[in-house]
């Protein structure tokens, strides 16, 4: 693979696609959508194969300096790997759930989906500081397109703050990232991951790197955008929203505000776990009075968020760890439920979770792969996210016990909203006759979701597959922010042997010799 | 005393100058029959001054005695305010053949004009200034009337009058001012009196002056003509008032602002500050409320100006620099946007305004509803579009120069001016359709739509080019 510019080649075959299909007709256009991602697809394949674990941290570097005061950069390291295999894996799955619910101006919806495609491979291969902002603004362009024209009933109002909210955020973000330029002299990443900034700036820095890091992923209390959002946008738009989208917060934070600002993530660890705290807590309890499904997972989303954000700042590698197993399974059980919600959407049009019911009896499929995801999502053992909520719980547990107990009780809601749900749509009596009539998945719908669900399970049972390219990136980022890192509050302390009596040594041995 | 190397260095100037008078004669004896020939006979004399900018160039810095400045900032205004000045002149016939046929005047006006924003940007010396900028003023306060049986046209040209004579009256009391306190009116003779610290009367000089050029630019406080002019004149010449003259006169204001007041920097610092971030924010927040496409464009305009002064602020090389930048990209941005606008025309041929008949025109016109999100888009500032990386210079150099505050409250309100671009795009998106308009443009508007629309799109591969070219010019003044 020496020099071959793959990363290049999955931008570029993504966006001729996009250009294809904005000059093609609705079936041509679908069509044409499917095979760019899945192409993408084979090529995170052979990414991944030929990625060397343990080898050196950056990977398939390409360096073209054609922008003038900046370069296009790219290079992966184990982090960003499995981020981009989770992009090209669910871009398939999305082009397949729109198949027949979009309709209407389907070759637009399909460019902007592969231009979404682009720019998500762009934000987590860019090593230039300005390639990754203008990557990570634009894609506001085409989920703006996304959510307002294909969107539900409120989808304008939901579309505007989504992308005022995010720009909002961004912009400070590029302030601090111009001020980092100038102080460094460099655009390079690489470089500025390991330049120490001056503590006093770092904080400055920092705030407005979190500012934009903040409202993506998003936290407490700037996450109001993303019910809204997730609402009104059509199936597949929630599905990349929640499994890709919000993952950029997490990476934003693990590429940038982690590493090149060690003094100030320390400093500012406090603020994080408390607005994480609160997230947990209060979204959950928000997500069990929701009436909406969409809602409903929106809020779980945020919650869920708020795990990972506690491991990212538990400053040591199993909360890391954790958080980017979080991530990764939280982007592929969200957008399956997001399908799940799709699926009977299609069929009855509403997203009121009482105009179902007792779906298990006319939809036995749905409701077992239904009751997988429903799982996974509760952190069940066996299934993604349980390996991440723990990794991550118990990262956080060495920096901070209350910040652990509080957050450990967002399993136990999880539990109860996600429970509650289930049970309000595929059990008790079918006591609405459309929904009863309902025919059960169709083999579209079931080959989008089974995929899904084996990688679930895979990432659940054997979850080694995914931690091993990570960990000398993560082992690198812990060392990176060792010498900052607050002193955890549960040291455990390991008590002096208690001197014991020689008598009763002896018989001790005796015993032993005994046997 | 003329020598050669002055009239060789003026040679822009002397080829718009005889070919705006030999175009002026075809106009009189060939009558309204003529106006093609002579539009075409003008953007062909444009792209010979074009040309002759390098000769300009070769003999340049100075001439006539330092009346005049061939150098490398004035060849890259000019090089804009000519493109600009030949898209405004290939924009026009379809407009004015709606009602009646095109007239030849509309081309050499814009020719007279172009030469006196050639002298703008040339200028170093007051009173070269003052000269060029009359001229550009009376060649636009006739343009703006041109539809002279349109009441909002005649007033909008009155309007322009009006208040432009009162700029041109502050303006001429601070070069007075400062003619009197520094008894020079060349550019570096000021500079120098201003060396050894600045006198009350200098200031109030400094003052008078940058008010004047304020109007000019349409800068807050001193924008209120803008809307009503844009809204009321013909849509080819609010085209030409957005692109030409406002590089013309941004580059008057850098040129005077660090040739001629460098010394006092801290003093105008302020004052250009504070009009940037009034331009700014006044410019988004009173465009949110716009029904009609041409006064959204002016206050999108004041707006942009506001983004410009940014890194007229810095004071530095580098601002200097992206200032011009943001010119450059902002022609584009307005020519285009102004194309796109000029092809609003309902199945009778007649210009549609109202941002509301906006409505489904991703529908019923899909690839002239694209060029315009992008321009739209661009404008606001969002990557990966050109757009952005005009905003981008500017707050560059203002972080370089230690005001961050200055652009991180900028930036903050750019998002501000990012809502009412977006409600173009959610109209023309999201909407159902209202208006029907015609098939499709006319194949000049169609070229120039497309070229904008792809250097907004591709433009980052053009950054090298950019960069060196407007380093070259700031270089040229400091």
């Amino acid at each position: 693979m020496d020099g071959f510019p793959i990363l290049s080649l999955m931008m570029a075959v993504p966006m001729a696609g996009a250009i294809a299909c904005l000059f093609a007709g609705a079936n041509n256009a679908r069509w044409i959508a499917l095979i760019a991602t899945l192409v993408d697809f084979v090529l995170g394949i052979v990414l991944w194969m030929n990625f060397d674990q343990g080898g050196l941290q950056w990977q398939f570097q390409e360096y073209a300096p054609i922008f003038g005061r900046f370069a296009w950069a790219l290079g992966i390291d184990g982090i960003a790997l499995m981020l981009i295999a989770l992009t090209v894996f669910l871009m398939p799955i999305c082009i397949g759930a729109s198949w027949n619910a979009i309709n209407k101006r389907v070759g637009e919806y399909m460019a902007a989906f592969l231009f979404m495609e682009v720019l998500m491979i762009g934000v987590f291969t860019a090593q230039d500081l300005y390639l990754f902002y203008i990557m990570f603004e634009a894609g506001l362009i085409p989920m703006y397109l996304i959510i307002g024209i294909w969107g539900g009933a409120d989808r304008i109002y939901a579309s505007y703050k989504f992308f005022l909210y995010t720009l909002f955020g961004s912009v400070l973000m590029l302030i601090a990232m111009m001020w980092m330029v100038h102080e460094a002299g460099s655009t390079e990443i690489p470089v500025l991951m390991a330049y120490n900034f001056d503590p006093h700036v770092q904080t400055w820095l920092f705030l407005a790197f979190f500012a934009s890091f903040a409202v993506k992923m998003p936290m407490w209390p700037v996450h109001t955008w993303l019910p809204d959002a997730h609402v009104q946008a059509p199936t597949a738009g929630s599905v990349i929203l929640a499994g890709v989208l919000l993952k950029m917060g997490g990476y934003g934070f693990i590429r940038f505000s982690l590493p090149m600002f060690p003094e100030a993530s320390a400093q500012l660890a406090p603020l994080v776990w408390g607005l994480s705290m609160v997230a947990v807590v209060y979204t959950s309890l928000v997500a069990l009075v929701q009436s909406d499904m969409k809602k409903l997972i929106a809020y779980s989303s945020v919650a869920h968020m708020a795990i990972v954000t506690i491991g990212l700042f538990a400053f040591n590698q199993a909360g890391i760890e954790g958080a980017m197993m979080v991530m990764l399974g939280h982007g592929l059980v969200a957008g399956a439920l997001f399908l799940c919600v799709g699926v009977v959407y299609d069929r009855l049009h509403t997203r009121e979770i009482n105009r179902y019911g007792g779906l298990s009896i006319n939809m036995p499929r749905y409701a077992v792969l239904f009751l997988f995801f429903t799982m996974a999502s509760v952190g069940l053992p066996g299934t993604s996210n349980f390996v991440g909520e723990f990794l991550s719980l118990m990262g956080v547990y060495q920096a901070s016990s209350w910040v652990a107990l509080v957050c450990t009780t967002g399993i136990i809601l999880g539990a109860a909203y996600m429970l509650y749900l289930y049970r309000r749509i595929c059990y008790g009596d079918q006591v609405n006759a459309d929904a009863a009539a309902m025919p059960d998945l169709s083999i579209r719908e079931f080959w989008l979701m089974a995929p899904i669900a084996a990688v679930v399970l895979w990432m659940g049972v054997y979850p080694e597959s995914f931690l091993a390219p990570m960990r000398s990136d993560i082992q690198a980022l812990e060392a990176r922010l060792a010498p900052a890192a607050p002193a955890g509050d549960s040291k455990i302390k390991m008590g002096a042997p208690k001197p014991k009596s020689e008598g009763h040594h002896e018989e001790a041995s005796a015993h032993g010799e005994a046997h | 005393m003329i020598d050669s190397a002055s009239l060789l260095a003026v040679v822009p100037e002397l080829i718009l100058t005889v070919g705006g008078l030999a175009l002026m004669l075809v106009a009189a004896f060939g009558g309204d029959g003529s106006a093609r020939i002579v539009n075409w006979l003008s953007v062909i004399v444009l792209a010979i001054a074009g040309v002759s900018l390098s000769c300009s160039l070769a003999h340049g810095p100075n001439a006539f005695d330092g009346l005049y400045r061939a150098d490398a900032f004035s060849a890259f205004a000019k090089a804009l305010i000519y493109g600009a000045a030949a898209a405004a002149i290939l924009l026009a016939p379809r407009f004015f053949s709606v009602g009646g046929n095109p007239r030849p005047e509309y081309p050499v006006l814009i020719l007279f004009a172009a030469i006196g924003m050639g002298m703008m940007v040339s200028a170093g010396d007051m009173l070269t200034l003052y000269v060029g900028l009359e001229m550009n003023s009376l060649a636009s306060y006739v343009l703006a009337s041109f539809m002279r049986q349109d009441v909002r046209s005649s007033e909008a040209g009155l309007k322009y009058f009006v208040l432009g004579s009162l700029a041109s009256g502050i303006l001429l009391y601070g070069i007075s001012l400062l003619y009197g306190f520094t008894g020079s009116t060349a550019f570096d003779g000021i500079s120098v009196a201003l060396g050894d610290g600045v006198s009350k009367g200098e200031l109030f000089g400094l003052v008078f002056v940058l008010a004047g050029l304020a109007f000019k630019i349409s800068a807050v406080p001193f924008h209120m003509w803008t809307p009503d002019v844009y809204e009321g004149a013909p849509t080819p010449v609010t085209t030409f008032f957005a692109s030409a003259p406002k590089v013309a006169a941004i580059g008057l204001t850098v040129r005077v602002a660090i040739e001629a007041l460098g010394p006092a920097g801290l003093d105008w610092q302020q004052i250009v500050i504070f009009v940037a971030l009034a331009s700014i924010l006044f410019g988004a927040v009173a465009a949110i409320g716009q029904t009609n496409i041409k006064r959204l464009m002016a206050y999108s305009s004041i707006n942009n100006v506001g983004f410009a002064l940014i890194g007229l602020a810095a004071g530095t090389p580098a601002g200097a620099a992206a200032t011009m930048s943001y010119m450059a990209i902002y022609v584009i941005m307005t020519i285009g946007g102004f194309a796109c606008i000029l092809q609003l025309r309902d199945a009778d041929g007649k210009p549609v305004e109202e941002i509301a008949k906006l409505a489904g025109l991703s529908q019923s016109r899909k690839g002239l509803a694209a060029a315009l999100a992008i321009f739209m888009f661009s404008m606001a500032g969002i990557p990966p579009l050109f757009g952005f990386w005009a905003k981008f210079l500017v707050f560059d150099a203002a972080v370089a120069s230690g005001l961050t505050a200055l652009a991180a409250f900028g930036i903050a309100m750019s998002v501000i001016g990012a809502f009412y671009y977006l409600k173009i795009i959610k109209t023309m998106y999201f909407d159902e359709p209202v208006a029907t308009y015609e098939a499709k443009g006319g194949p000049v508007e169609n070229i120039i739509l497309t070229a904008c629309a792809v250097v907004i799109v591709l433009g980052y591969l053009l950054n090298p080019m950019l960069d060196q070219a407007s380093a070259a010019a700031a270089a040229s003044l400091f």
